[in-house]
């Protein structure tokens, strides 16, 4: 077998170590060691956006990143995106608008939004589905979830 | 996924006498978009992963004026879409990088692993053609330069041998009056890959009515991407006309070699060319003339 390896890195503002063979993705080390099951897996092959995370402030398919890749570096997970008693903006507005039914794409698209809006506080409906075009959902049919960021950036 | 050793490489010494060392069974890895995708799915088979990103010569971005572009192997596309002296320079090169994948990919995804990758629909190398980039590769016996047209030798084929690895793409500074344009014909608005892609880069005299010279290239039509070098020549010196970018467009149909696959047919793949090859001569031609004179 493979030695592991000694990744010590930085999920959500906390330091995390934690040990992984070189075939493990990033996803399946947050799912599988590190057991933050939010990102979601999909494709597994870059397609579908489920298992989106923002990695030294850019958005990423976690599924196509090395978990020996992030040593030294630092991940946003959706599990760092609410505060304890409170929803963050992107989320509250998921909800408003029912930007999701089934929910298996949601936490992808709001780690892609929040991308978004971190860098643009003021898309435009055209920046919104281009930017979002790597994030699939089989339910909503995109509409609501386009409103809800947009409903998300002028409220922020 | 197979097992493998991960080695994160310091120095491009370090990764020529892994890649030396290991022959094929050792991959570099730079966006990781293409490869672990094909490790994971057992396209390709390899013990070793040598991660480039720490190197410094493969994360350069750097335009001079003067001397043009140097592009480390593994910036990725966001970082050259972000770049204005970049998107001022090679417009071409930047149709293609925002364009590739979404906004996910192009935060890993480079223009040298998509070069690497030698898919023949492989939307960054029509422009590099078409910009007369160098490749600058590091191996065993030193470094060497090959013309961007000579590096994808068959499908997921390159012209590296045993032991080199590409360290960075070069392109000259553009000339005066001269502008870059890539397309893409696909059935969805984003997130597809080129049923056939089109690049053209063109050279314009003073009064920009005369076409000085032009380069045309063309993906996803021939087992590597293709330099349509008679259609190039064809409109050296000559007035801008329908007739010129016509003949162009049909010379450039004549080289494309399609295969029918789930894409397209070979017949829609050729019938592209040729409107491709218009549409990327004229949006060349109309970004030389909306140039500030």
């Amino acid at each position: 077998m493979v030695r592991k390896l000694h990744v010590q890195t930085a999920i959500n503002g906390e330091t995390v170590e934690f040990l992984c063979e070189p075939r493990q993705s990033l996803l399946e080390v947050l799912r599988d060691e590190l057991h933050l099951t939010g990102a979601k897996e999909g494709c597994n092959n870059g397609n579908c956006g489920a298992c989106s995370v923002i990695l030294d402030g850019r958005l990423v398919n976690s599924c196509l990143v090395l978990g020996v890749e992030i040593d030294g570096k630092s991940v946003e997970t959706i599990e760092g995106v609410a505060e304890p008693e409170k929803l963050h903006p992107i989320q509250d507005a998921f909800l408003e608008n029912a930007a999701l039914q089934c929910g298996i794409c949601t936490p992808g698209f709001i780690m892609s939004a929040k991308a978004l809006l971190d860098k643009n506080p003021n898309p435009t409906e055209h920046e919104v589905r281009y930017w979002l075009a790597g994030n699939l959902c089989r339910c909503t049919g995109y509409d609501k979830i386009v409103r809800a960021v947009l409903d998300a950036a002028s409220a922020t | 996924m197979q097992e493998f050793e991960y080695i994160n490489a310091k120095t491009v010494s370090e990764a020529v006498t892994l890649l030396d060392e290991k022959g094929d069974k050792a991959r570099i890895l730079a966006g990781g978009t293409d490869l672990i995708v094909q490790a994971r799915e057992g396209r390709r088979t390899l013990d070793w992963m040598i991660d480039i990103k720490s190197i410094p010569e493969v994360n350069e971005l750097s335009y001079d004026s003067n001397t043009g572009l140097t592009l480390g192997a593994a910036v990725p596309c966001y970082q050259i879409y972000a770049d204005d002296a970049v998107c001022n320079a090679y417009p071409g090169l930047v149709d293609a990088t925002i364009i590739i994948g979404g906004t996910a990919i192009q935060g890993r995804a480079g223009v040298g692993g998509n070069l690497c990758n030698a898919s023949p629909a492989a939307d960054c190398i029509p422009p590099l053609i078409v910009l007369n980039a160098t490749c600058v590769i590091a191996g065993p016996n030193g470094e060497r330069e090959i013309p961007s047209e000579d590096f994808c030798t068959a499908p997921g084929q390159t012209a590296l041998e045993k032991g080199e690895m590409l360290v960075s793409i070069k392109i000259p500074a553009p000339q005066q009056n001269s502008r870059s344009y890539y397309l893409r014909f696909i059935p969805r608005n984003e997130m597809d890959i080129a049923v056939v892609g089109a690049g053209a880069a063109i050279v314009l005299d003073e009064a920009k009515q005369r076409i000085i010279s032009a380069r045309i290239a063309l993906a996803a039509v021939a087992p590597t991407p293709l330099y349509a070098e008679e259609a190039s020549a064809l409109l050296a010196d000559r007035e801008i006309s329908d007739t010129a970018i016509d003949e162009a467009a049909q010379a450039a149909q004549n080289i494309a070699r399609p295969i029918s696959d789930m894409r397209g047919t070979a017949e829609q793949r050729t019938h592209l060319v040729g409107v491709l090859t218009r549409r990327a001569l004229n949006g060349a031609i109309q970004r030389v003339k909306d140039d500030a004179a």
